[in-house]
């Protein structure tokens, strides 16, 4: 049997089971984005926007687009019952003052001692962008990260020492990938699950880094 | 009467130099006080250095004001957007100054600019390059980097409503860096849509109070705007 990568979509709501009711949520832009579609409905979970939303929603439907509220990404979006705007000082005292549980990033490259890169290539010609990814690597309880597990080229992303410049330090506690679910604890990284059709010793040799199983 | 309801935002800007720090409110186009951002270019002030979030996309707003050549140098926290076409030229081409601010760093630098803080210290972007040369600080066993206000000649925000001791409200997420720009510059020019009597802002929902507003500037509400 052929490796069956999981589909972003499937990533997505990997990353979703382990959300638990009642968490307060930041999902970055990009693909964490896609976490939203995916949150079971039976369990309320607070959304926060880094420009001064909680309580976000999904997207309006065609035509209801209200430019005042947008999302991270500058993507229209709506506000649940409930919902509250604030500005931003107080936006981001939730993240560094540690009351958002979970946020969701993604990488470009993850080590194993959960340092992250995932705002500059420090290519010389690249315009660098970090937004609130540093804060919110360093701020939420619990700092997961959706990434492709592999490069175009066929690299791991999973490294011993970040290559890329850093977005914070050691602050990585899942790493949901199309291969695979790890975690990184102080011991190292530990593959939860996998890709069907992809077996244990493929994975190692695959991710470059010491794995261990749960 | 304290009225701080200008005739123009021309009046309103009347006072700006050459190489004003100028903090502009704004999340992408949400609170971009393009009117009076349009009324700097009219000014004609130069070298100005840019505090904001994005660094301008498309042809409206900081854009604009890139475009005008009036701009020595920009702190933002994500200057990188599909079509910030002005900046990325500007910046490639050595022409525009760049400082690179994790996004919460700039909140808070510039809301302890308007608290009267000194400097703090902050967790965000310890060990990272945006922390290189700063000093830092263990506090109760964590790692922090010590950062410094950012203080505002100009701030230009846009709200929804003002009166004319300068109260404010915002609506929904246009409000973001507003409040805090308002508080840290040494005059402060908002742009709303509508003015009221004063007791017309529910006192219990003045999102920025009077205090730290100079001039009230009304604009006609256009029409939809287009996607940021």
């Amino acid at each position: 049997m052929s490796i069956q990568r999981r589909t972003r979509d499937q990533i997505a709501a990997r990353v979703a089971r382990d959300i638990p009711e009642g968490a307060y949520v930041n999902l970055g832009i990009g693909l964490p984005t896609l976490v939203a579609n995916h949150l079971p409905r039976d369990r309320e979970i607070f959304l926060h926007s880094e420009n001064g939303i909680l309580g976000m929603g999904p997207a309006p439907a065609k035509g209801e687009e209200d430019w005042d509220l947008i999302n991270a990404g500058k993507q229209p979006v709506t506000l649940l019952p409930g919902g509250a705007f604030f500005h931003h000082a107080d936006s981001f005292a939730m993240m560094r003052g540690g009351h958002l549980d979970i946020c969701v990033l993604g990488a470009f490259q993850v080590a194993v001692n959960g340092d992250l890169a995932n705002w500059h290539t420090g290519a010389p010609d690249a315009i660098p962008a970090v937004g609130g990814a540093m804060d919110l690597a360093v701020g939420a309880k619990r700092t997961f990260v959706m990434m492709e597990h592999l490069t175009k080229s066929g690299e791991s992303k999973l490294v011993e020492r970040c290559t890329y410049p850093l977005t914070g330090v050691g602050c990585v506690k899942m790493v949901y990938t199309d291969l695979a679910t790890i975690e990184v604890t102080p011991q190292g990284l530990v593959a939860l699950d996998w890709a069907d059709g992809l077996d244990f010793d493929e994975l190692v040799r695959l991710s470059g880094v010491p794995l261990r199983r749960a | 009467m304290i009225n701080k309801i200008a005739a123009s935002a021309a009046a309103a800007l009347a006072g700006v130099r050459d190489g004003a720090t100028v903090l502009l409110g704004g999340f992408g186009g949400a609170g971009m006080p393009d009117e009076l951002i349009d009324a700097l270019i009219e000014h004609g002030a130069r070298d100005l250095v840019i505090v904001s979030n994005n660094a301008g996309n498309g042809e409206t707003g900081i854009a604009a004001l890139l475009k005008a050549g009036r701009v020595r140098k920009i702190v933002c926290s994500f200057p990188r957007q599909a079509d910030s076409h002005h900046f990325d030229s500007l910046y490639r081409a050595g022409k525009l100054e760049l400082e690179l601010v994790p996004q919460g760093n700039l909140a808070e630098r510039v809301r302890a600019a308007g608290a009267g803080v000194g400097a703090f210290y902050t967790p965000t972007g310890y060990g990272t390059d945006l922390a290189k040369g700063k000093e830092v600080r263990e506090i109760g066993g964590r790692m922090y980097v010590l950062e410094y206000p950012i203080h505002g000649d100009l701030a230009l925000v846009k709200a929804e409503r003002g009166d004319r001791w300068g109260n404010l409200t915002y609506r929904k997420a246009a409000r973001n860096f507003g409040p805090i720009m308002a508080s840290a510059a040494r005059c402060t020019v908002a742009q709303v849509y509508e003015t009221v009597e004063l007791g017309g802002l529910d006192p219990e929902i003045i999102v920025t109070p009077g205090i730290f507003v100079t001039h009230v500037v009304p604009v006609p509400r256009s029409g939809a705007r287009e996607a940021a």
